[in-house]
């Protein structure tokens, strides 16, 4: 019998799995799919208590304006990234230390 | 054990599988293909959960959109001559630690809290009740959406704009 806490382990997983991308990665492209993995397991959580729970389909809702985020700040961060590319000519985070020195 | 279930603990490994490739793999178009896998391991989960439109969603905006934007990324951001689209890594140690120190604590508030379930409700089709309520409840918040897009549009486009006038 599968219940909610089998969807929030999921869940939990892939966020954890995303915070180690995000902290562990040097291209920026890569740490943007970490993003991505947080912002999907928390739309996993968010569709879990929707049908688990007797709040309806407001969870649903909610992923839904979830994805749309996402969509808008992927577009904006690689047009950072490409920038970052043309001025550094790298997309390595670490490298990025001009404010630093 | 019946077949959703073996259904649910074959998605979750894929799911989860993919999304460790994503974070481990030294290639970049590893990752991006790994991705794949997990977006629709993700809405696999929603057509298990009954969220028919979320799925297809899902599908529609990360697989088609999201995940080519960032294949343009990998591929905008290097000389691809070489084919060598190798990411380093740092700080593994602290990230490991504290990537297992949330998941620990997110498993044992899942684990430990006494949800307020209700059984489990019939499955029907959701996009109906959808359509009404961004067209109701919701209505200001899908109206900001659309202009939060607009903005992130002209924001992108501003963005990478070759500045020939300064």
């Amino acid at each position: 019998m599968i219940t909610l806490q089998h969807y929030l382990l999921v869940s939990a997983a892939l966020f954890s799995l995303g915070i180690f991308g995000v902290m562990t990665r040097k291209n920026a492209v890569n740490v943007l799919m970490g993003i991505e993995l947080i912002l999907n397991s928390a739309n996993i959580n968010l569709v879990a208590f929707s049908r688990y729970s007797s709040a309806g389909l407001d969870g649903q809702m909610f992923a839904i304006f979830v994805i749309v985020v996402a969509a808008a700040e992927v577009a904006v961060a690689l047009a950072i990234v490409l920038t970052m590319y043309r001025l550094l000519k790298t997309v390595n985070l670490d490298q990025a230390d001009t404010l630093k020195r | 054990m019946n077949v959703a279930d073996v259904f649910f603990f074959i998605i979750a490994l894929v799911t989860v599988g993919s999304a460790a490739v994503v974070v481990l793999s030294r290639s970049l178009i590893y990752s991006a293909f790994a991705l794949l896998f997990t977006f629709f391991g993700v809405a696999s989960i929603y057509i298990l959960l009954g969220a028919d439109f979320l799925a297809a969603t899902q599908v529609l905006i990360y697989v088609g959109g999201i995940l080519v934007l960032l294949l343009f990324g990998v591929m905008l951001t290097h000389r691809l001559y070489n084919l060598d689209l190798k990411t380093e890594t740092f700080q593994l140690i602290p990230g490991m630690l504290i990537a297992l120190a949330v998941f620990a604590s997110l498993a044992l508030a899942a684990m430990n809290t006494k949800w307020k379930l209700v059984p489990e409700k019939q499955v029907q089709p959701t996009t109906d009740t959808i359509g009404t309520l961004f067209m109701t409840e919701y209505l200001l918040p899908f109206e900001i959406a659309s202009i939060l897009l607009l903005v992130a549009l002209i924001g992108a486009a501003m963005l990478v704009r070759r500045r020939t006038d300064v």
